[in-house]
Order: C-alpha cells, then structure tokens, then sequence
C-alpha cells in the first residue's frame, strides 16, 4: 500500500514534468478542459432561455446537481481517469513493462498519463455547484451542510469504482474501452438531469444495479427537501460512503480477477 | 532446498557486489550453478477458435511443454527460436508475468510469480521494440524515476549511472528529450536504465533490433563488457545471429514450445547445416546461375539472384566464378539467418522420427 | 533491401495499426501500365478508402463498444429532449419526434463524422510531430487526397458498423419521424457525405498546423470543442437563441451534422434541399481549398520535428 502511493507520487510527478515540457498546451489543455466540460452547462442554460423549469426543476436546481456530479466525476477522473488506456496497453506490450517493475501494477496504471489539466472539469463543475447551492432553496442543517463534501468525495469513488472495473473488464475485451464511458461519462451526463425526467426503469437500474444515483441524486434531493421519484425512505440519501465502500469492494475483486487473467492467459 | 535456505537466509554482505543494495535484498545464497532453473515448465493457453458463425471452440495450446535447463551465474545465454515458439511466454514466466501451469521455476532463489515485485528489483528487463524511457523528458528525468522506484541508494546510483554513461557513450545525451534521440541511442538509453538498480539477471528482447551496424557494435561491446566485469547473467532473445555469435557462449532453441537444441553456436551450425546468401546484381535480367559448383540459386527478382552455398564454406571462390562467367554489377553476402537454422535443424528433427 | 517493393507503400498504410488486409488491397492498386494516369490515380484512392473501411472493421469489439455507448448516451438524452418538449412544445420548429430523431440521428452519425473526435487527425498530426510525414511529402501522391480517401473508407465504415444499429434501436423504443420515401434517405445519405468531408477540411486544417506547433493538443481541444458545441451534438442548432443561432448555423460546422438531420426530416425539400446541399458543398470546397494552400506552405516550411 506505502509502496503503491509512493510510486503513484512518483509515476504522477514524471507525468506532470511532461506536461510542462509544453507549458503553452498545458495551459489551453487545461483551459479546454474547463470549457469543455462546462459545455453541457452551456446547452443547459440554451434549454433554460427556453423554459422556466425542467422536469419540475428550477435552473438552480439543476446546478446543484450538475455541478456535484461534474466535481465527482472531476475528481475521479483526475486520480484514475486514464485507466482506460490499459486495454491499449495489453496490446501493444507495454502492459509487461509496468508488470517488471518493483511497484504495484494498480498504481502504476492509477497514475498514467496523470494530468493535471483536469483540474479544469473540477473547477468548472465547484463553480456551477456554489452558484446551484447558493440559488437554489437548500435545507441548510448541519448534517446537510456535512453531507456536502461527503456526497464529492462518496461520488468521486462510485464513479472511479466504475473506471477501476472498466478499466479491468479490459483484460478481457482490449478494444472494449468505450463501454465504460457510457457509465462514467453517459453517468455524469444522466446525473446532470433530474431524475424525474428519466423512464422508472432507468431510475430503478441507476439505483439498485449501478447505484450512480448515490453520486448526486439521492444526496442533493436531499439537501432540497425533495422526495425522490422511488418514494424511498430519506435516510437512503445519507448512504453514498456506504455504497461507495461497497463499489470499491467490488471495483478491487474485478481489478485482482482481471490481473489474474492476464497473468494466466497473457492475452 | 534452495528455496529453503533462500527465505530465512541472512543476507551475506558481499562487499561489493550486486547484492550489496537496497535493505530488502537477500543475497543469493544458494548453488550458484543452478541461478535460474526451470523443471518441466509448462504454459497452456485457452483459445477460443470461431467454428461457424457463433459457435466458439475451445482449444488448448501448449506455448511452453515442459522446458527444463538451469543457467548458472554469471553465463550469457541466447534463447531463441522462431515467432511463436514460446520464447517470449518463457520470458514472462522467468519475469513473473505469466503464472507458469505447470512445473517449476526459481530466478535467483525466487519463484517469479508469486514474489513478482522482490523479483522485479533483482532482474533487469529489456524490451527491444518497447522504450520504458519518458518520451517528453531528458534521458536523466527517466534515469531518477528508476532511481527512486527501486530505492537505490545515492552513492550507488551515482556510480552506476556514471559506469553506463561512460560506456554506452550517453553523456551527451542526459539532457535531451528521449524522442530526439535516434533509435541506437534510445536502446543505449534503455539498457542503462535496466542496469541501474545492479540486476543480478538481465532479459534482453531482440537488444539491436533495428538498430545500425556502428549502434549494434556498440551495445555488444557494452554487454560483453557488464557480462565480463560485473558477472552479470544474461538471457538474450535475438533474430540476429551474429548477435549470438559475438555475446554467447551457449545457445538454446525453442521450437513448438520445447527445447530442441542446448549447447555451443558451433554445434548449432553443424545440426542445422545452415547456409549463407551470396546476393549478386547483375548488368541485366539473366536465367538462373546454375554452373556455379558448391552453390544454387533460390531467388532470381530482376537482374537481382540470391545463391546459398553452406555456411562453413569460404565465400572467396565462389564470389571468383561468379565474377569470371557473369556481368557483376554488386554482390553482399547474408549470413544465415536462425529462422533458416532452426527451419531446417526441426524439419531434420521431425524427418528422424 | 529486402523490404524493396513494401517501402514503396504510401505511407499511412504503414502506420499506426495497418492490417494486412489494408496492405494486400494497396497492392492490387499498384499501378499497371496500360493505365491512363487519372484511372490509375482513382484506382489507387478507391483502394486507401477500402484499405480505411477495413482498418475499422478489424476492431469489432471497440465497434460493439461503440455502439453500447452511443446507445446508451441516445436513450439518456432523449428523454432530457422529451422533457424539453414537453415544456416548450415546436421549439426550434421540431415537434417532439422530430427531436428525438435529432437525438438518435446523431448518436448514429457521431462516430461517423467524428463529432467527438477519432479519425485520422491524431494519426496525421503524429506523422508530423514524428518527422515521418517528410517521408510522405516526397511521395508522388497528393497527401490531401490520400487522406480523404482514407477518412472516407473510415467513415463509411462506420456509418454501417455504429450507426445502423443506435438508430434502429431508438426507432424501436421511441417514436421518431423517420421518412418513408427512399429519395429522402438517399438526399440524407449524399448529405452525410457532404458533412463529412466538411468534417475531414476542418480536422486537416487543425492537424496541419502540427508543422507551426510543438505539440497539437491545445489547437486539437479547441477544435473539438468548437464541433461539440457547433455541430448541434449538444443540443440541435435551430434551438440556439436568435441572432447567435442564426450565426451559428451559418457556420461550417453546421453542414457537419445539423444540415444532414434536417435533410432526413425533410425540413429542407425541392429548392430547400438544393440549398442546403449547396452550402456543404460550397464550405467542403473552401475548406478543401484552404487545406490545400496550408498544405503548400508546410511543404515550404517543413519544419520536420525529431529525425
């Protein structure tokens, strides 16, 4: 584990060091990847010069959940965000270099091409969060007020749980790398909605079969007073570090399968 | 029982030897003759073949079928073998990679797979056709991250890293980007940073593929140089024969995942009868030569032939009678490649049985 | 010496992850004397698109994935789009089938016309960084051309491989306004075309400007973000707001993905229809032109990186 976070530091510093090589790019990278994400708000606020309220949700209110599940989905991207890189790297050999060297292979691949442009998406996604809680009718208590941070941090492991497993069902199916985009980056899009625009049936997959609606959802309707479309009990919106524990859990059982397959089938 | 002695043992303070680095190292303690060992390893693999259209078969292959052979201290060793022998499936195995399926197999005491990473601080790999350097930084940025990844010591790393700088001619190369640096120079570059943390084995896979003849001189200097001086012991894979020719007293050959042949070059020759290329050009287009004795043409393209003639026989005369009964323009002799060797030491192989 | 004849090769069908089957459709088109020079020359490209249709059609898990993935981000955000029209029913003109034929249109044509990026430009814009495309320049085929014929191989592939089956699947499960006259489809599919070659004039001008810069990533993500957001791939461009809308659909991107979907819903007919052609073909044309005169001055410069 020391050794693992030791060669993540180091892995993660060389790559920074890179980026620098190119301070000019660096510099639009990170600024594209500010605009970039923030281009989902802007089509948001085209829809809201159309209309007062989306699925029974204000401007303010779609923010909020926008900007929590931008800033998680930031974060994860950040810390593991090129994970999906290892199927790429299976095939071309490069996966044994890392398997040689005296470091944890997880960490190793944790750390790849780590940059720091996107802290772009984080910043962007903070931004639309503080001006989401600020407009809209929060219940301000002190356990909600806690539940802010706790919903980031909860939310950032769901969604690199979900990296984490993609990035091992890749030791399986190399080319299979977009699939995972469709539960990260596809996740974050639904998340950036509320969920009582979307079918039952997708609210129910998103809750009870990939639980990303414990990244936002369930933790902002919350701090809105509101109920949410399942009718489930309100303690449910405090669950996120539960189920976040439990993806992890999940997400490290695929990565040591994935690793074992490899080492077994070298494919 | 070299396992035995190897876990508990005390680590024997060499005094300047390899094994004199880094706190978690156990030096190896056990019959230095029997350094690396392998007994009846074997690798199956499961493949799915297509039989019609959704129907998948499932069909084992036997990558590596039982390989045996012990390499002692010290010795450098060419494994070769054509594309798909097993050679590289063997290399995982010793590297800790692959989990062999069946036998046994120990790397300086270790059993690769299930110690991979303690494993991975004694041994130096090198992947010919994979640069492990940082392609946007200077040479030195990579050189610090193996400095700091395998926790080698200041002193050590100093001296070590000098040592390789002076004999792979790196010194002016420490400051620059590795992706200007041309392919020789970058292999120079990765096999310095392979031999950093003192590896007491080094892997070499294909080590002068691609590179150019001045390139490829000096890499073999170098290796003989580490093999020689420092006693390291290296396992070399290589499509270049004369590679193994220059570097190793012993050669292996793998084919269809078995070892079909383990000795001396000379003897390697002398099973495969192998045979060299004389390459003429001719002034114009012209029927095969065929009046020239102790040779046959294989391959006429244009005014281009390709002649074999047995590798132990001197090229000289045959050159002479070519000259004196046709229009040469240009001529280059080829050395029999091991893919020819091999072909025809297995094709002799299955013909005895 | 012994690779004589294979050095001869193009050289984007040597790089990256050429197959051996783009390989052996490269040779059939070597040229045969008999040949007249325009016919050898059309032979020869018709041969790079195939060679780029097989290169995709190798990956088919990376399609299968592919398709997931598009399928999915269709059903999310059609029914975002649902919600949209439920509140401000005709917005933009569309009625909520049409919108949801926008939706599902551009998942099907997002690999396609590489809305979200892919395609050649990352594999042109490594050639030049590598100083491999020197090798290229010196070659006796237009480079321009070669890589459009590439692209066109590509996304032809991938129009069947990921498009087909995102559309059919929104078709099942939503209520679109898919036309029934087989004219229409083949004016969306002459369309499609004229998009796509708009599309491969905006990436080459991007990727060309390799030779004046370092490294592309910057201008690359700039560029991506300008086909995201003008494309219409966010949200159709006949729902940007007044002035700003009408500019935008002025724009080259707009003949990317937003033109096509109106020909499909026949919002563009009779001389409409000859008008909306006409504005992709006149931005392909200028945008060829502009590739081709940027093109001449990076020969020129042909500050060729690494070596």
């Amino acid at each position: 584990m020391v050794d693992g976070i030791r060669a993540y530091g180091l892995i993660v510093a060389m790559w920074i060091r890179s980026t620098m090589a190119y301070r000019a790019s660096f510099l639009m990278t990170t600024a594209g990847n500010f605009l970039g994400s923030g281009l989902d708000f802007v089509a948001i606020l085209l829809m809201f010069s159309h209309i007062e309220s989306l699925g029974g949700f204000t401007l303010a209110e779609v923010a909020l959940l926008y900007g929590a599940t931008s800033t998680s989905l930031g974060l994860a991207d950040l810390f593991l965000g090129s994970m999906d890189r290892i199927g790429q790297r299976v095939r071309d050999g490069t996966f044994d270099v890392l398997m040689v060297r005296p470091a944890p292979v997880f960490a190793q691949v944790a750390a790849d091409r780590f940059a720091l442009r996107r802290l772009g998406r984080i910043s962007q996604g903070a931004v639309v969060l503080v001006l989401g809680l600020a407009g809209a009718d929060v219940v301000w208590t002190p356990l909600n007020v806690l539940l802010i941070p706790v919903m980031l941090v909860s939310g950032a492991v769901i969604f690199g749980s979900v990296f984490v497993v993609g990035a091992a069902f890749q030791f399986w199916a190399t080319e299979a790398a977009e699939v995972q985009n469709s539960f990260t980056y596809g996740g974050n899009t639904l998340l950036q909605y509320p969920p009582t625009v979307f079918a039952k049936d997708l609210v129910r997959g998103v809750t009870f079969v990939v639980p990303l609606a414990f990244v936002n959802w369930l933790p902002a309707l919350r701090l809105l007073g509101r109920e949410d479309p399942l009718h489930l009990p309100g303690w449910v919106g405090l669950c996120g570090p539960l189920v976040a524990a439990a993806m992890a859990a999940l997400a490290g059982l695929a990565w040591r399968t994935g690793i074992r397959s490899y080492r077994s089938t070298g494919s | 029982m070299v396992r035995d002695t190897m876990r508990g043992g005390e680590r024997t303070a060499h005094d300047s030897g390899p094994a004199a680095l880094g706190g978690e190292r156990v030096a190896y303690d056990g019959d230095p003759a029997r350094f690396i060992e392998l007994d009846g390893v074997e690798k199956v693999f499961d493949v799915r073949r297509k039989a019609g259209l959704l129907r998948r078969e499932k069909h084992q292959v036997r990558a590596v079928d039982g390989i045996s052979f012990t390499v002692p201290r010290g010795q450098m060793v060419g494994y070769i073998g054509p594309n798909g022998a097993g050679k590289s499936t063997t290399i995982k195995m010793l590297t800790g990679i692959l989990v062999p399926s069946g036998g046994r197999l120990r790397v300086a005491g270790i059993d690769p797979s299930r110690e991979r990473t303690r494993l991975a601080r004694r041994i130096g790999v090198v992947f010919g056709q994979r640069t492990t350097l940082w392609w946007d930084l200077p040479l030195r940025d990579s050189y610090c991250l193996v400095h700091r990844m395998y926790k080698i010591p200041d002193a050590r790393y100093r001296e070590n890293l000098e040592r390789c700088v002076e004999l792979l001619d790196l010194g002016d190369l420490l400051d620059v980007p590795v992706r200007q640096l041309s392919l020789g120079q970058r292999m120079r570059g990765d096999i310095a940073a392979a031999l950093l943390h003192d590896p007491e084995v080094l892997y070499l896979d294909e080590p002068t593929i691609g590179l150019d003849v001045v390139s490829k001189a000096k890499v073999r200097d170098f290796l003989r140089d580490v093999n020689a001086d420092l006693g390291m012991t290296v396992l070399l894979t290589t499509h270049d024969l004369t590679d193994i020719e220059q570097l190793c007293e012993r050669v292996m050959v793998i084919d269809h995942g078995r070892l079909v042949y383990d000795g001396g070059l000379s003897g390697l020759h002398a099973v495969g009868e192998s045979e060299r290329t004389l390459v003429v050009d001719l002034e114009r287009e012209l029927p095969p030569i065929d009046d020239v004795p102790g040779a046959r043409t294989v391959r006429v393209e244009g005014p281009r032939q390709w002649l074999a003639f047995a590798a132990t026989a001197s090229a000289a005369p045959l050159v002479a009678a070519v000259a004196e009964r046709y229009p040469l323009v240009d001529l280059s002799v080829r050395e029999p490649d091991i893919e020819a060797v091999i072909a025809k030491m297995y094709a002799e192989r299955s013909a005895e049985r | 010496m012994w690779l004589g004849s294979g050095l001869l090769l193009p050289a984007p069908a040597l790089s990256g992850h050429g197959t051996g089957a783009g390989q052996s459709a490269l040779r059939e088109a070597t040229p045969r004397q008999s040949d007249g020079k325009g016919e050898h020359e059309m032979r020869l490209y018709a041969a790079v698109a195939v060679n780029g249709f097989r290169r995709y059609a190798t990956y088919r898990v990376a399609t299968a994935a592919g398709v997931f993935t598009n399928t999915v981000f269709g059903f999310i955000i059609a029914y975002t789009f649902i919600a949209l029209w439920s509140e401000r029913p005709h917005l933009g003109g569309y009625d909520q089938a049409q919108a949801l034929t926008f939706v599902w249109v551009s998942q099907a044509l997002l690999a396609a016309c590489a809305l979200l990026g892919g395609g050649f430009q990352e594999e042109l814009q490594e050639r030049i960084r590598s100083g491999d495309i020197a090798v290229d320049l010196y070659r006796p085929v237009d480079l321009q051309s070669w890589w459009l014929a590439s692209e066109l191989g590509r996304a032809a592939f991938q129009l069947l491989g990921r498009g087909v089956v995102p559309l059919a699947v929104g078709a099942l499960a939503f209520d679109l306004a898919l036309p029934a006259d087989p004219l229409t489809w083949l004016a969306f599919l002459l369309a499609v075309f004229l998009g796509i070659v708009v599309g491969f004039g905006v990436r080459y001008l991007v990727a060309l400007c390799s030779f004046w810069l370092l490294d592309g990533a910057g201008v690359t993500l700039i560029a991506g973000l300008a086909t995201t957001f003008f494309s219409g791939v966010l949200l159709p461009l006949n729902a940007f707001p007044g002035g700003f809308g009408e500019f935008v659909r002025t724009l080259p991107w707009a003949a990317m993905l937003q033109v096509p979907v109106d020909v499909l819903l026949g919002r563009a007919a009779g001389t409409g229809l000859l008008t909306a052609l006409a504005f992709q073909a006149g931005w392909a044309v200028a945008l060829l032109a502009a590739g081709r005169a940027l093109q001449a001055l990076a020969t020129s410069k042909a500050v060729v990186q690494g070596g």
